[in-house]
């Protein structure tokens, strides 16, 4: 009989009109790899962060207990102190350093004098990579190694901590498969030396191979622990998507005219690696009044692709064909993509999509100055006039469209995001992630929006990871795997089972 | 425009409702308090002013002095117009002091040693500083060299070439065309009157043209229903305005008349203000600096936008070269020595950002004038150099700390 390192108790935790966690009970026995799973934003990152202390005690409900003790970290290192360490999807080492000095970062050994030991951190440096099997240089720089090298070097820092429960978030995301075999191999291992491993992935023939229990969150709930034995691909998947599919998605007869938008294999590589394909010959269509989904993991190139074709803002050596009504157009800067009737919402609307510290009607006009421009002077009243018609048939909830965009709520700052695009009057709107962080209310309000540009025969390609979400408005949906198009599904047969499986179909390797 | 349902929705009634007495003078408070808090910077000056007439005994106001005021720092506001728009985008330039001396000096080869006529002198010369914008602007834009080295480089490089130009001597004795740049006077075109009229004729047109702008202004929001101040606060503050104009003209037309600095600071105010505020290349410059990558997927040329602020930037430290060089009648090695430092300070005094994304013409017009009046002020107190460096730092220091609390107590970014 095992016993419990860790017990997470009705953990609840709340944000500004969103229940991240609710009541979450977590139980994970020691010695054990524990797998959650669940889709983006179902809540499995704000579980790890309360756990590492990233949200401190007093910020959520519920109780941690860690090796029977209950715990309140104040922070991160109150939880690394007591040997929970956990290694974020974005790794946190620091480029210029060497693989010694990230290690011992701010764990640095100390000689009599209390400056540091080069000699002893490089030794112990070297012990700790022969753990993780990596064998290179501890003086080496961060930089110079590949992302499965890193998260070795992630790894041996964790264990320099005297981990007792590693947590790994998205591990094998970035890695190619020869790298994650290592690393799951890796965490196997670590099983071995008595240490306890959480895994949160995606990909569910990885979980099957290695965890011992698997627990699946869906929408801030712990839905249900499977046990291996009982662990099967299909019950993760039930247990990821099978929510009540009804009344989330407001009607949508669809008018579907001649195809708008085509694009014939379209390619874009990296832009720092100018080797690694990323958009891979994608061949798509779009028709007047279609709603057309983009369904695939994350890095599996679907902002790549719409980035690319968006004005070239995304990757380098890119290449393919647009047409637009039969006719072939150019998209190579983005006021052209523009001038061509294309709009593109980013799915980081902070980073990439509004100006925060501006007001609502600058943030509309912005892609669209030539409407509102004379004489090379922008008509103010005008454009007060245009933002403020958004404010009211988008039910932008602001007390004028004077206030600034930065202090909108998600939901809000959406529909300011998408009153910029329908203003700027495309034919075919790409909207990336449009309902990511947003709460129920407002994703119903961003449906009706879509489901009233496709009655007005605009070209819609909405890209999401929320299955359900493209089930209940696309009206055709497109898998997108490793930069390609697997699969194409009329929406009549799209369940969250084909499209996962198309959306987790991987490239076949001559070398393998 | 869409076809989306567009038209306004029909609670946009916000003039024509009968509101409780409360509720609207509450609201005019809140036009009051706001307008106070924007113009933070106008009181700050205000303040200022009025600490040193006091200090140095009703000297600072004299006729005499505020003529001065204007001609000692108008090269100062000159780069704060350029400097203001540079750090808007979310850059800046260092390079300011040295190129404005580099262009003082071609100026003197071309006016002096070559004798041409003072005006094609003055033509090539705003020519050259443009160009050397255009050099510094091609490596920040379409390189994407930071500026902050670009013009670090360009502040050795001109200050270098100035020597160059000057062949370790100065340059001296410019023609009175030229010299009136700096020096000049409109003045007694009505002959020596104790109070000139063309001066306060212009003063008087001036409050008009502004009368008759605001107005319109004010009328065209109402047309557009949008919410406008109330009408005594909007009557009040145009008074305030109309004095604060009368009082300065009265005092030049008591002293020389208008400086013809002056004119040119005028008309530049003008125009790069309707520029930030109104044109499309001034809202470009706005999104750049508020969010860049928002700015590229909007469609706008970044690049572009960024070179052609630095050709203008090198534009006007060339006109703030010739000014300077006007006013002192001599082309030397050290002009504009620590110019770009007064232009920085006068930006951010004067409120702009130093993420970038906020930035008033006026504002930093405002700023250099704190500068100018410090400056002014401490110099007629008898304080030394070294006290006024130490004061006008910890001005710059408060004035951007301020702006920071501020940004922080109303959750800013």
């Amino acid at each position: 009989m095992t016993t419990n390192i860790l017990e997470m108790r009705h953990i609840t935790k709340t944000f500004p009109g969103v229940k991240a966690l609710q009541d979450v009970t977590l139980d994970v026995a020691r010695g054990e790899v524990h797998a959650i799973c669940g889709e983006n934003g179902a809540g499995k990152s704000t579980l790890m962060k309360v756990l590492s202390g990233v949200y401190p005690h007093g910020t959520y409900e519920g109780d941690i207990v860690f090796e029977n003790e209950t715990m309140e970290f104040r922070d991160i290192r109150d939880s690394e102190a007591k040997g929970i360490v956990i290694i974020h999807q974005e790794l946190a080492l620091s480029p210029y350093l060497s693989i010694a000095e990230n290690i011992f970062l701010n764990n640095e050994i100390k000689g009599p004098l209390g400056l540091i030991d080069w000699n002893k951190t490089n030794i112990e440096a070297s012990k700790l990579l022969a753990r993780v099997g990596l064998r290179e240089n501890p003086t080496t720089k961060v930089l110079d190694l590949g992302v499965g090298k890193q998260q070795l070097v992630e790894i041996a820092k964790a264990l320099s901590k005297r981990v007792k429960l590693l947590i790994l978030d998205e591990p094998t995301a970035a890695l190619n498969d020869e790298d994650s075999a290592h690393l799951l191999d890796l965490i196997l291992s670590l099983k071995g030396q008595n240490i306890t491993s959480i895994i949160i992935s995606h990909k569910l023939n990885e979980i099957k191979k290695i965890s011992d229990t698997v627990t699946v969150i869906r929408d801030g709930k712990a839905i249900e622990t499977i046990p291996k034995l009982e662990v099967t691909e299909e019950r993760i998947i039930k247990d990821m998507v099978g929510r009540d599919l009804e009344h989330r998605y407001p009607d949508h007869t669809p008018h579907i005219g001649e195809e708008i938008l085509r694009v014939e294999d379209w390619t874009a590589y990296h832009p720092q690696d100018p080797t690694r394909v990323m958009v891979d010959h994608v061949n798509l269509n779009v028709k007047r009044g279609e709603i057309v989904g983009i369904a695939g993991l994350m890095g599996a190139g679907r902002t790549e692709f719409a980035m690319s074709l968006f004005g070239r803002s995304y990757g380098t050596r890119i290449s393919g064909r647009v047409f637009k009504n039969g006719v072939e157009i150019k998209t190579r800067t983005v006021s052209e993509a523009i001038d061509n009737g294309l709009a593109y919402a980013t799915e980081d609307r902070k980073f990439y999509g509004l100006n925060l510290i501006e007001d609502i009607k600058r943030n509309i006009s912005m892609a669209s100055l030539k409407k509102l421009e004379r004489g090379g002077l922008v008509n103010d009243n005008e454009e007060y006039k245009v933002a403020d018609s958004y404010r009211t048939s988008m039910n932008i909830k602001a007390p004028s469209v004077l206030a600034k965009v930065g202090k909108l709520s998600g939901g809000n700052q959406q529909k300011v995001v998408l009153s910029k695009w329908i203003y700027s009057d495309p034919d075919v709107l790409i909207l990336d992630e449009p309902t990511r962080g947003i709460d129920v209310g407002a994703k119903y309000e961003i449906y009706t929006i879509i489901n009233r540009l496709a009655a007005e025969g605009k070209g819609v390609i909405v890209i999401s990871s929320e299955l359900p979400e493209l089930i209940g408005i696309c009206d055709r949906i497109y898998a997108i795997a490793e930069g390609r198009i697997t699969g194409e599904v009329p929406i009549a047969e799209a369940t969250p089972e084909t499209l996962i499986k198309f959306m987790t179909m991987e490239k076949e390797r001559s070398d393998v | 425009m869409s076809d989306l349902e567009t038209k306004p929705g029909a609670d946009t009634a916000a003039g024509g409702r009968v509101e409780p007495a409360d509720n609207r003078f509450t609201r005019a408070l809140s036009h009051v308090i706001s307008d106070l808090g924007k113009n933070g910077i106008f009181i700050a000056l205000i303040l200022v002013v009025v600490v040193f007439e006091i200090l140095t005994n009703g000297v600072l106001l004299r006729p005499q002095n505020v003529s001065n005021l204007i001609v000692q720092n108008g090269y100062i506001l000159i780069l704060a117009i350029g400097m203001v728009m540079v750090i808007v985008a979310g850059h800046i330039d260092l390079s300011v002091g040295s190129v404005a001396a580099f262009v003082g000096a071609v100026s003197g080869v071309f006016a002096v040693n070559m004798g041409m006529p003072a005006w094609l002198a003055v033509v090539l010369s705003l020519l050259i500083g443009a160009l050397v914008g255009a050099w510094q602007g091609f490596w920040i834009a379409y390189v994407g060299i930071p500026a902050f080295i670009v013009t670090l480089a360009g502040m050795l490089i001109f200050r270098g070439l100035t020597l160059v130009v000057l062949g370790n001597q100065n340059i001296g004795s410019f023609p009175d065309f030229y010299r009136a740049l700096g020096n000049g006077f409109i003045t007694d075109v009505f002959g020596a009157l104790d109070i000139d009229p063309l001066t306060m004729g212009v003063a008087i047109i001036a409050i008009v043209a502004l009368i008759v702008q605001s107005v319109r202004t004010r009328r065209g929001r109402q047309s557009y229903g949008q919410e406008v101040e109330p009408a005594a606060w909007f009557v009040g503050k145009l008074v305030l305005v109309s004095a604060v104009v009368l009082l300065f003209a009265y005092a030049l037309a008591t002293f020389k008349g208008i400086p013809v600095t002056l004119i040119v600071l005028a008309v530049l105010i003008l125009i790069y203000g309707v520029i930030m505020n109104r044109s499309v290349f001034g809202r470009h410059i706005y999104a750049i600096g508020g969010n860049l990558h928002a700015a590229e997927l909007s469609g706008i040329k970044t690049r572009n936008v960024t070179f052609w602020l630095f050709v203008n930037m090198g534009f006007l430290a060339g006109l703030a070269g010739l000014v300077f060089t006007a006013r002192l009648n001599l082309a030397g090695p050290k002009a504009g020595d620590g110019f770009e430092l007064e232009a920085i300070s006068a930006a951010f005094i004067g409120g702009a950002a130093v993420t970038g994304g906020v930035g008033t013409i006026g504002g930093a017009i405002v700023g250099g004038l704190i500068i100018g009046v410090l400056n002014n002020g401490m110099s007629i107190m008898g304080i030394g150099i070294e006290w006024q460096q130490a004061v006008k730092g910890l001005v710059l220091l408060l004035a951007v700390a301020f702006d920071v609390y501020n940004k922080r107590r109303s959750g800013g970014r």
